[in-house]
Parts: structure tokens; C-alpha cells; sequence
């Protein structure tokens, strides 16, 4: 079925386009650089210096000692509000994230135990859910620092209590970083694997050029596989580049096999550029190629497969279409290589699905392209 | 002049309707995305499957567990017995979560002597590990509360949410939805417009015609700006009528805002379409070029939480301000004078970039 010299001049034909329009190449190397160094510093879900206001209607230096246990944590930035109008229309602007509240008793109440608990308002802008909620815990914790220096936690006078300890297994530290870059690497193999293909097979068909193949002694096998070859080299060299950089630039923790991610990168990228040349097969044309390819890899990447949000919260019915993104499979393979190692009870079965994944989506190629021949 | 402007943008426009799959993927891309958006977008978390490890029989642990397993948080997912089991349900993610009660716990909350549990959570999901920590935190004070052990703390913080007080996701993801899928839109039809001419070999056609620069400019961006326009109502309304999202500002002013918005966004495409001889490299440039603009506009992270050098390069982003606006006049009214005052960037930015495209095809055409 395969003619090895006519896949040689179909190979060398690939690599001839490649090299004279450099759009590929850039695809593959400076796109992933880009994507990577761009959302690995910028989407960081680690809170850091949020500002809030303090309005504080207590003696000079109890607020002073106040505002120096806020700003001593590393997420806070408080600034003193001289009274709560200024501070609300600080936070109308946007200049400040939320805004404490003291009232007058609530330095006679703190020094008395019998009057506990004093009450503290804040007010958080709720405009951004998430980091409200994260502003509430940090100003929370920050009043608590500072109550217990100012001795005033009286632990002994009172019975029992629970305290929960919390340990954080794989990320200890909770960087979010480490979270995520495993997902960027999963994003950029989505849109390298599909843009390559989808983009240079719907240039063809637009410029006719498939048609000259068609009509050569070459099968529709060897012309996909051609192209599926060579672009796989690129897309894998693509690949290993994220990983480096992840590593060199970001310290992600690499504690799986070379044997497992080599298996899931192989197998997804076989995935995504049999898409990319499915899709560009029904469109023919680059325009209308390049936005069913953002609408079917690059946006369930990011949205779908767990890299930034959490499948099980999500509703019952999108749940059941996650199963459908096999980047999901690949960002829960990665996550579990970088931080964990190989734990086989998760990286089996997800192989297995990216194995399906790329049949589905190659064997789907060969049925539209052969069709569309008729 | 304005009728020879006129004539080429209705050519565009026709171009982009007539065939059908362009028509297509105009239209229900944002559709798709406004969905997808909205309901996976969220940094609620619920349903976190939890693993149950209670070495202690005794009826206050069996308070406790019911409490996690009753709160909408959680799922109990597994019941342990061991720490190797424990292991094994958080390696294999069958748990993303782990509440040990050691086998004292009764005895000692009976003893009034202070009690102990144990949470461990997978780490891989930082920001659910963050969410689930405070859930927890939560659950036990109730918990200690009825149990007659708890401490009066020595402050409580009450806290008010403005704005959006049950603090709902959606209500952040969509009006900022608004201002990212338009931008992207209206960059990609008119990165396109240029590249596609010079590909297909029309643009000299178009040289030999009376147009001038500044018309063919004209004409071309504001296909992008229609179609960009377009997709922005689309969120809008669906913002408004199936999310139902406030909208506490004025819409004449949002709308005002977004025309000018579209503006620099069709000139951005323009940029990238001067300097680019096909539409592989062009949708090339608008990747490039979109993703470092929708991931420092602080659209899913905030931009206080980028390093310095990023929030400064990213002052630079038009997005960034279009977020404060469409967030600002959906959710809190934000004044008039103020919204003019953050849209002072946009135009900058898009008076600018629309020179260059000026320059750049000026010196395409000697």
C-alpha cells in the first residue's frame, strides 16, 4: 500500500515547504516560547500585594502596629484611610481591593476577653470573586497574627477547641505555577499540533495545490502519513523544547519517566494533527480552518481539561463533554509526572484514552479526505 | 472619498457573508464560547471528591464526617483505613482531598483537652487546594461550635462582598468575556483582510483603483470592527438575558465604549496585516500577538498578581482597560468621568498603532 520512494519524495516535499515558508517553523518553536514564557509569568492565581484600605477609629499607635502586621504579609498592601468615604471611593476606582473597618469599640472590646469576640468589617470589591475570597482569608489570618502579638489570645483560659492541620502533598508550597505550567505545555501542543497541520492543509486545498497530489500516483495514505511524519518530527522537537524551557525557566519539578511522557506527547500529537488536518480537509480555507481550530482545541484546553479550573465543579452535562477533550488526558498525565512521578493508576488509563483520541481523530482524516475525493 | 469607502467595506462585508462557512464561523464561535465560558469558568469549587479516614468510632467524629459529607464541598468518594491507602487514593486522584481523624479525637474533645484533624489535599490543583483550606476551615468551626468546645476568638472579621455579594464567577467571566472575544475577532477578520489580498494576488487590483491608502485602510478595518461589534452583543445579550447578569451602568455608554474599543482592535489587525505576505502569517501574528495581550490584561488572573515587569508591558494592553471598563459598568456603575478617564489608553494605543498601519502600507505601495 505504501510506496517507500514515493513517500520519500512526498517527505522531502514537506520539509522543501517547510523550510521555504518559515510559518511553520515559527509555529513550531517561537509559539510555544511565547505561549510559554507569557502565560507561565503572567497567570499566577498566587495572590500577591492585593491593597486595602484601613479605616481604624483606635489611638495612633495601635493602628500603626496594625498596618505593620497587615503589610507584613507577603499578599497585603495596606494604606491608612483617614474615613470610610475616601476609602469607598478608592475602591470604586479600583485603587484599592477592599477596605478594613474598626469601629470605636473595637479596641475596648479586643482588650477585654469577657467582650470577645470584636468585631472587624471588610468590605471586598466582589467585581473579582476569587480574589475576594482570597483577600477575606489573608486579612483574616493577618488580624489573628496580630491579636495573638498584642497577647491578647488567651488559648489556656479556654477549653479544647479543634485545630485543623493542613498538609499539601505533591506542591507543598502551593505554587500555582507549578500547577499550571504542566497545562501551558498541554496549550502549546494543542495549538502547534493543530495550527500546523489545520493552516498548511487548508492553504493547499485553497491554493489547489491538493488537488496536483490527488492526481498523482501517490495513495491518500501516503500523502497523510507524509505529512502526519514530518509534521510529528517538528511537533515532538516542539515538545521537548516546552519541557526544557519549564524546567529551566519556571523549576517545574520533573519527577516522572522520559517512557511515559514521550508515550503521551507522541500519542496527543498524533491526536492534534490528525484534527488539524481533519479540520482542514471540511474547510479549505485558512480563514474558516484557524477559527474551528480555536474553537475545538485552544478554548477546551484552557477551559475543559483541568489545567485552570476544576472538572468536578463544573455542571453534570460539561463534565460528561470533558471526557470528550483529550487534552484533559494530557494535562492530568502531566500534572502527574511533574509533581507526583509515575503513577501508573493514572497514567494507564489516560494513555489509553489519548490512544483512542488520535485513532478516532486520523482514521476520521482518511474517511472525509477519501469522500471528498468523489 | 466617503462613497469609494463606502463601496470597499460593503465589499468586505459581502465577502465575509457570502460564503457560508465564514458566515458560520462568525456567528456561533462566540456562542460556543459564551457556554463554554460560563459555566466552565469557574473558581467555585464544589463536589471535591474526599477520601474518609476516621480511626475513631466515637460519635463526635461521626459529627464531623457527617458535617464534610453534608456541605456542598464535598463528596465523599472513599472510605481509608491506612496511610498507604491514603497514598494511593491521592496518587491515582480518586480523592483530591483526604479528612484523617485520629482515633483521640472523641476522647479528647469529651476531655475538653484540644482536639486534632488532619486534612490532606492534593497539591496538583493549587487553586482548589487553596478554596478547599478555607471550606474546611469552615466546616470545623461550625463543627466545634455545636460540640460545645469552641473558643470565642478575639476578633471576627465580618466581610461584605460589593458589588457582586455571593460573589458569582460568572458575573466576572462574562462582562470580561465581553471585551476579549470582540478584540480577538476584530483582529483576526481584518489580519486577515490584507493578508488575503496579497496572498490571492487581488492587492494590486485594489492599488490600480482610485482608493487611497487611508481609504483602503478604512475599509478594511471596519469589516473587523463590525464583526468584532457584532460578537460583543452577542455576550452582552447573553450576559443579560440567559445569565442574567446586572447591568447597574448605562448601555449607551458600554456601547460607546466598545465602538472605540473595536476601533484599536481593527487597527491592531491591520498592523498585522501590513507586515505580513500571508494569512498563515497573519493568523500567525494575531496568535502571537493575542495570547501575551489576553493573559496580561488580568482576564483570568489578576494583574496585581504579575510579576512587575509583566503589570508594566501590560499597561500597554488595551484589553486590560476594556476589562475595567465592561466589569466597572456591569457590576458597579461606574461613573461616566472615570470610564473616559480608563478609556484614555485605548485610544492612545489604537490612534498610534493606526499611524503605523498607515506607514506600513503607505510603504507597501511604492
Amino acid at each position: 500500500m505504501i510506496a517507500w520512494l514515493r513517500m520519500r519524495g512526498l517527505v522531502g516535499k514537506e520539509i522543501r515547504q517547510i523550510l521555504r515558508d518559515p510559518s511553520a517553523i515559527l509555529i513550531a518553536f517561537l509559539l510555544p516560547v511565547v505561549l510559554l514564557v507569557v502565560n507561565g509569568f503572567g497567570i499566577s492565581l498566587d495572590a500577591g500585594h492585593m491593597r486595602v484600605a484601613v479605616v481604624a477609629a483606635a489611638p495612633e499607635e495601635v493602628v500603626r502596629g496594625l498596618i505593620q502586621s497587615l503589610a507584613a504579609s507577603p499578599y497585603l498592601d495596606p494604606r491608612r484611610m483617614p474615613d470610610v468615604r475616601t476609602a469607598e471611593a478608592a475602591l470604586a476606582d479600583g485603587s484599592v481591593l477592599g477596605i478594613l473597618v474598626l469601629r470605636e469599640d473595637f479596641i475596648q472590646r479586643l482588650q477585654n476577653s469577657h467582650r470577645w469576640p470584636a468585631q472587624a468589617q471588610l468590605i471586598a470589591k466582589g467585581t473579582d470573586p476569587n480574589s475576594a475570597r482570597i483577600l477575606e482569608g489573608y486579612v483574616g489570618g493577618a488580624l489573628t497574627t496580630w491579636a495573638e502579638d498584642r497577647g491578647t489570645e488567651r488559648r489556656t483560659l479556654l477549653p479544647g477547641g479543634i485545630s485543623l492541620q493542613f498538609r499539601y502533598w505533591f506542591n507543598p508550597a502551593l505554587r500555582s505555577a507549578d500547577a499550571i505550567v504542566p497545562g501551558v505545555i498541554a496549550l502549546v501542543m494543542t495549538m502547534t499540533g493543530t495550527l500546523l497541520t489545520a493552516l498548511v492543509v487548508a492553504r493547499e486545498w485553497e491554493r489547489g495545490t491538493m488537488e496536483s497530489m490527488l492526481a498523482s500516483p501517490a495513495t491518500m495514505v501516503e500523502i497523510v502519513t507524509a505529512k502526519l511524519g514530518t509534521y510529528f518530527v517538528l511537533g515532538m522537537a516542539s515538545m521537548a523544547m516546552s519541557i526544557l524551557l519549564s524546567i529551566l525557566l519556571f523549576d517545574l519539578p520533573f519527577r516522572g519517566g522520559l517512557l511515559p511522557l514521550t508515550a503521551a506527547g507522541a500519542l496527543f500529537l498524533l491526536f492534534t494533527l490528525g484534527l488539524g488536518l481533519f479540520i482542514s480537509t471540511l474547510a479549505r480555507n485558512q480563514f474558516v480552518a484557524a477559527q474551528i481550530a480555536f474553537i475545538t482545541t485552544m478554548l477546551p484546553c484552557m477551559m475543559l481539561s483541568g489545567m485552570l479550573f476544576d472538572i468536578a465543579s463544573m455542571p453534570h452535562w460539561l463534565q460528561i463533554v470533558t471526557f470528550a477533550v483529550p487534552a484533559r488526558y494530557l494535562v492530568s498525565i502531566l500534572q502527574t509526572l511533574a509533581l507526583a512521578g509515575n503513577v501508573w493508576a493514572v497514567l494507564l488509563p489516560n494513555l489509553l484514552c489519548l490512544a483512542m483520541a488520535a485513532v478516532v481523530a486520523i482514521g476520521a482524516t482518511l474517511a472525509v479526505t477519501r469522500r471528498r475525493l468523489d | 472619498m466617503l462613497g469609494r469607502i463606502l463601496a470597499l467595506i460593503v465589499k468586505e462585508l459581502m465577502g465575509l457573508w457570502k460564503d457560508r462557512k465564514t458566515r458560520f464561523v462568525i456567528l456561533i464561535p462566540p456562542l460556543v464560547q459564551v457556554l463554554v465560558f460560563a459555566y466552565a469558568a469557574t473558581y467555585d469549587v464544589k463536589n471535591v471528591p474526599l477520601g474518609i479516614w476516621n480511626e475513631d468510632g466515637g460519635a463526635q467524629a461521626a459529627e464531623l464526617v457527617r458535617r464534610f459529607a453534608g456541605s456542598p464541598a464535598f463528596l465523599p468518594a472513599a472510605l481509608i483505613e491506612s496511610p498507604a491507602e491514603a497514598r494511593r487514593a491521592l496518587d491515582s486522584r480518586r480523592v483530591a482531598a483526604v479528612l484523617h481523624i485520629p482515633e483521640r479525637f472523641s476522647a479528647d474533645i469529651l476531655a475538653r483537652r484540644p482536639a486534632a484533624v488532619q486534612l490532606l489535599i492534593d497539591g496538583r490543583r493549587s487553586n482548589t487546594a487553596l478554596l478547599v483550606n478555607g471550606y474546611a476551615t469552615t466546616i470545623l468551626a461550625d463543627a466545634a461550635e455545636n460540640l460545645g468546645v469552641a473558643q470565642t476568638p478575639p476578633i471576627v472579621l465580618q466581610v461584605r462582598d460589593w458589588f457582586n455579594p455571593t460573589l458569582e464567577s460568572q458575573w466576572f467571566i462574562l462582562p470580561g468575556l465581553v471585551a476579549v472575544l470582540s478584540l480577538l475577532m476584530a483582529m483576526l477578520v481584518s489580519a486577515l483582510s490584507l493578508a488575503r489580498e496579497r496572498e490571492l494576488g487581488t492587492f494590486e487590483q485594489l492599488l490600480v483603483t482610485p482608493l487611497q491608502p487611508f481609504e483602503i485602510l478604512v475599509g478594511k478595518a471596519v469589516p473587523g470592527m463590525v464583526v468584532g461589534f457584532i460578537n460583543a452583543n452577542i455576550v452582552v445579550l447573553a450576559a443579560l438575558f440567559w445569565f442574567r447578569v446586572p447591568l447597574q451602568g448605562s448601555l449607551p455608554l458600554l456601547e460607546s465604549m466598545l465602538l472605540l474599543y473595536m476601533v484599536t482592535g481593527g487597527a491592531i489587525g491591520l498592523v498585522i496585516s501590513s507586515l505580513t505576505a500571508t494569512q498563515q502569517q497573519a493568523m500567525l501574528g494575531v496568535f502571537v500577538i493575542a495570547s501575551p495581550m489576553v493573559v496580561l490584561s488580568g482576564y483570568a488572573a489578576p494583574v496585581a498578581n504579575m510579576p512587575a515587569a509583566a503589570e508594566i508591558v501590560g499597561r500597554l494592553d488595551p484589553i486590560r482597560w476594556m476589562l475595567v471598563i465592561t466589569r466597572g459598568i456591569f457590576l458597579q456603575d461606574m461613573a461616566p468621568a472615570l470610564v473616559l478617564q480608563t478609556a484614555v489608553p485605548i485610544a492612545l494605543v489604537g490612534f498610534l498603532v493606526f499611524l503605523l498601519a498607515w506607514v506600513a502600507v503607505r510603504r507597501a505601495l511604492r
